[in-house]
């Protein structure tokens, strides 16, 4: 399926507008954080599509400076043996997006693994809890502004000279 | 029976421990109880199956028949209740330092730990960077023998497991392990 048709099919769920991001292999979608959900299911149920597969789910922090975060999906169709990737930006401040695991069951690991680095709040996900920090840990490690914590249960992080 | 404690080249140095005394070829050694004690703990060390990061590879290693672990009668045990070791073999994380803690503590008296490599000693290539990775497994637990390497080889190991055999000879029934 080209990319126009891509596109088109997009269109017929999206509310807002959605653009390629240039010079991309595979191709990147830029969609809007209110329709990813509506166009996830319609790739992934439309018979010419058939986005069967998600196979990963990327976090992303901007910085300070830009306020921005992403969440990038990566999608394979395994019978049109073709990629997609959509992406979506969020604010910085409590960012937050509806869950795809609905869609993909593999979903649900993968957004927890980027709730628990970037703190990026999957909305009706079935089990939102973090996947590879203890869960009473402060702050999330990969957001560019992340302070580690002095000490984690009255053990000093820091190395002692 | 009394043949067999004489002539058993298998037993190490029993010299180490009894005293030469033999009354011909009744059997009988004198020796001291510690040294007993020491020489049959040093001898069947069974270290649990453990392994946490890379060092664990290594650490299968030395199982291995061309290192052969089991010389020194170890048998690596799937539970902490029948370890008498514990070798740390990898990184130590924050959320891991709970398992590991808890498992030292479910192993029963005499326990040794062997903290094997840079990653269990210090913290390793996380040493600066590595928010999640707790700096030495002795924060954690009391360790007996440390083994420097990344990993270490299974030279290294068997290396350390000698010092720590060196470390029981020197040990008492009189003094608690605790009180140094």
């Amino acid at each position: 399926m080209d990319k126009e048709k891509l596109l088109g099919l997009v269109a017929e769920v999206a509310r807002e507008n959605s653009q390629w991001v240039e010079n991309s292999n595979p191709p990147v979608l830029l969609i809007s954080a209110s329709d990813l959900l509506s166009v996830s299911h319609h790739l992934w149920s439309h018979a010419s599509s058939y986005f069967d597969q998600l196979s990963c789910v990327i976090g992303l922090d901007n910085g300070l400076e830009a306020g921005t975060m992403e969440v990038i999906y990566t999608l394979y169709s395994i019978p049109f043996n073709q990629s997609l990737m959509l992406k979506v930006v969020l604010p910085r401040e409590n960012p937050e997006i509806e869950s795809v695991a609905s869609v993909w069951k593999s979903a649900n690991w993968m957004e927890r693994e980027v709730f628990d680095m970037y703190g990026i709040k999957f909305l009706n996900h079935p089990d939102l809890r973090r996947i590879l920090m203890p869960a009473d840990w402060d702050g999330f490690p990969l957001r560019k502004d992340y302070k580690e914590q002095e000490t984690y249960r009255n053990i000093k992080l820091a190395p002692e000279p | 029976m009394s043949d067999t404690i004489n002539t058993n080249s298998q037993l190490p140095d029993v010299s180490d421990f009894a005293y030469k005394e033999s009354f011909g070829n009744s059997g009988l050694i004198i020796t001291k109880l510690d040294n007993l004690f020491n020489w049959s703990r040093l001898s069947s060390l069974f270290p649990m199956t453990f392994g946490i990061a890379c060092c664990a590879i290594e650490f299968m290693s030395t199982g291995t028949t061309p290192y052969d672990m089991d010389r020194f009668g170890m048998a690596p045990r799937a539970t902490p209740r029948q370890a008498d070791v514990m070798i740390v073999a990898g990184t130590v994380t924050f959320k891991m330092a709970d398992r590991v803690r808890r498992l030292y503590e479910q192993m029963a008296d005499p326990k040794y730990v062997i903290s094997m490599g840079s990653c269990s000693n210090c913290g390793g290539p996380y040493w600066q960077h590595g928010y999640h990775v707790v700096k030495g497994v002795d924060k954690i637990i009391p360790v007996d023998v440390y083994v420097p390497g990344c990993p270490p080889r299974p030279e290294a190991l068997i290396g350390g497991i000698l010092k720590l055999h060196e470390k029981i000879k020197g040990e008492s029934i009189l003094t608690s392990r605790t009180d140094g």
